[in-house]
């Protein structure tokens, strides 16, 4: 059995309560494009699962499905109880999301933004929610700025604060620390790490910088040109693929022809 | 629906407005010069005329009326631009928002803005060109009815028109009243219009609303079944151009077209 083989039916297996997203045999063809082929994984509460592959592996394009933005070809999609094509408002108000490409309306401040948001996903005492969510990200002093007038990394923060705003079952971050300096980065990645435990939150976590992923992710799947290559620990996968580290594990996936990845034995 | 996510667009676009001069000053000025341009060619029209027409209130009550028509309805198009300008469709629509709370918050964005400008329009109209618009009596409030739900319809479709071809195309929807206007009948009775373009007049609420005025004011008694129709035919259109927009999100979630929409913050 390949590992993709293994990913899918641990998908088909996981459809438990603590399962906080279930993707099955998920795939999203265009014209004349296969973005993403039969691909299935699931996420268990406290779980950080790190979605890896090079640029072009359809890596967004599972991300935009998830949240209901892009409508799989085939495939179905739960979040929690939830099927994301017929349950959307349901699924989507226990999930979340942040990513570079899609930053905050620069035209109104940090806690118009979050007050904004807040409303649109029924947050509960909002104002008090998005005071302690100021204080957590280092906010507060900001809270009054135009998100158009914050640095990249400020931007950051404040899309994680967006993220956090329904305290979401599950948290979709796509490159989450790529515009922060070493050490945002660091605090970022700990606060999240944080609140997977603390929170029984599920995390889907796409990033090209591989030490990051080894020091945060509990598992990661590899994906190239929209399949599903590997699953398994991140840091054990090197030692079991015969390389000396995951980046070095990322590079040679991303090179290899994908036939001959899905012929070989595990 | 559920009434926070509602409050939650609403909300937004009272932010933008609270912050931006730029966006408040259309919702007077440019109703304002519309209605001091037209009330002094209606004055010296009442100076050169013999035949006692007074268009005051024929001309320049037209005006206002059509003005309330184009402020709904471009108020709805430009609630809807502010998030394909901030590139905001992502974020949003990764939310649990039902496409009808996002409308419903859209419109009744435009319905608190143009009720502004209504009203700076008639105390313009009254204090200085002495417009009495009570003369059209009870009549007033389905005309404003019907002209405030063809113009819901109408922003609602150009929205779904902005969703369906692109950013760009919202210099196509712009100019849609000015397009539909000839037809409309705003400035002249629809007897003098030729028989194709007629047709099309009676597909088309104002035309009814226009005529119903110069009824009034030529102190004719209105019919009430085609105000009445006007009434079910905007209601009507508004349904359609709902559907209309909801069918245009589900093709874009479904081609990638919304996706995309956001993908040009990467390019």
């Amino acid at each position: 059995m390949t590992h993709a083989r293994a990913a899918a039916g641990s998908a088909a297996a996981g459809a438990d309560a603590t399962t906080v997203l279930s993707v099955q045999n998920l795939s999203k063809s265009y014209a004349r494009l296969v973005a993403v082929s039969d691909v299935s994984f699931r996420i268990a509460r406290s779980e950080i699962l790190g979605l890896l592959g090079p640029n072009g592996a359809g890596k967004t394009t599972i991300i935009n499905t998830i949240l209901g933005v892009l409508a799989p070809t085939a495939g179905t999609i739960r979040i929690g109880a939830f099927d994301v094509a017929r349950q959307r408002a349901a699924a989507l108000a226990r999930t979340n999301f942040a990513a570079v490409y899609a930053t905050l309306p620069g035209n109104l401040t940090v806690r118009q933004n979050l007050s904004f948001f807040g409303l649109i996903y029924a947050v509960r005492h909002l104002r008090a929610r998005v005071e302690s969510l100021l204080e957590q990200f280092d906010l507060r002093t900001l809270g009054d700025t135009k998100c158009g007038l914050l640095s990249s990394g400020e931007q950051t923060r404040v899309a994680l604060a967006k993220a956090l705003l329904n305290s979401p079952d599950l948290l979709l971050l796509d490159e989450p620390t790529a515009s922060l300096d070493p050490a945002a980065a660091q605090s970022i990645r700990r606060h999240i790490r944080t609140l997977a435990q603390q929170r029984d939150c599920g995390i889907l976590w796409t990033s090209h910088n591989m030490y990051e992923v080894e020091e945060v992710c509990d598992r990661v799947l590899f994906l190239s040109r929209g399949r599903l290559l590997l699953e398994g620990d991140p840091r054990r996968l090197p030692g079991e693929h015969g390389t000396r580290n995951l980046e070095e594990l990322f590079i040679s996936l991303a090179r290899e022809p994908l036939t001959h990845r899905e012929g070989s034995p595990p | 629906m559920r009434l926070r996510p509602i409050a939650g667009i609403v909300l937004r676009q009272f932010y933008l407005l609270r912050g931006s001069p730029v966006r408040v000053l259309p919702m007077f000025a440019w109703v304002a010069i519309d209605i001091v341009l037209w009330g002094f060619i209606t004055r010296y029209l009442n100076s050169v005329s013999a035949a006692g027409i007074n268009f005051v209130t024929t001309l320049l009550g037209a005006v206002l009326l059509w003005d309330l028509f184009t402020r709904i309805m471009q108020g709805v198009t430009t609630a809807f631009l502010e998030d394909v300008w901030s590139r905001n469709f992502l974020n949003l629509f990764a939310t649990p928002l039902r496409i009808s709370e996002y409308v419903t918050g859209l419109v009744l964005t435009s319905l608190a803005a143009s009720t502004i400008g209504l009203i700076t329009m008639l105390v313009l109209a009254t204090a200085f060109f002495g417009l009495s618009y009570l003369a059209l009596g009870m009549l007033l409030i389905v005309l404003l009815l019907v002209l405030s739900c063809f113009g819901i319809a109408l922003g609602i479709l150009a929205s779904a028109l902005v969703l369906r071809l692109g950013p760009a195309s919202e210099w196509l929807v712009w100019p849609l009243p000015a397009l539909l206007s000839p037809f409309a009948c705003v400035f002249y009775p629809l007897a003098v219009l030729p028989h194709w373009m007629r047709a099309i007049a009676y597909a088309l609420p104002p035309a009814y609303v226009f005529e119903g005025m110069r009824s009034v004011l030529g102190g004719r008694t209105p019919t009430i079944a085609p105000l009445v129709g006007a009434v079910l035919l905007s209601l009507g259109y508004i349904a359609v151009s709902g559907y209309l927009f909801g069918r245009t999100y589900r093709y874009a979630v479904r081609t990638g077209l919304l996706a995309r929409y956001s993908a040009e913050t990467v390019s």
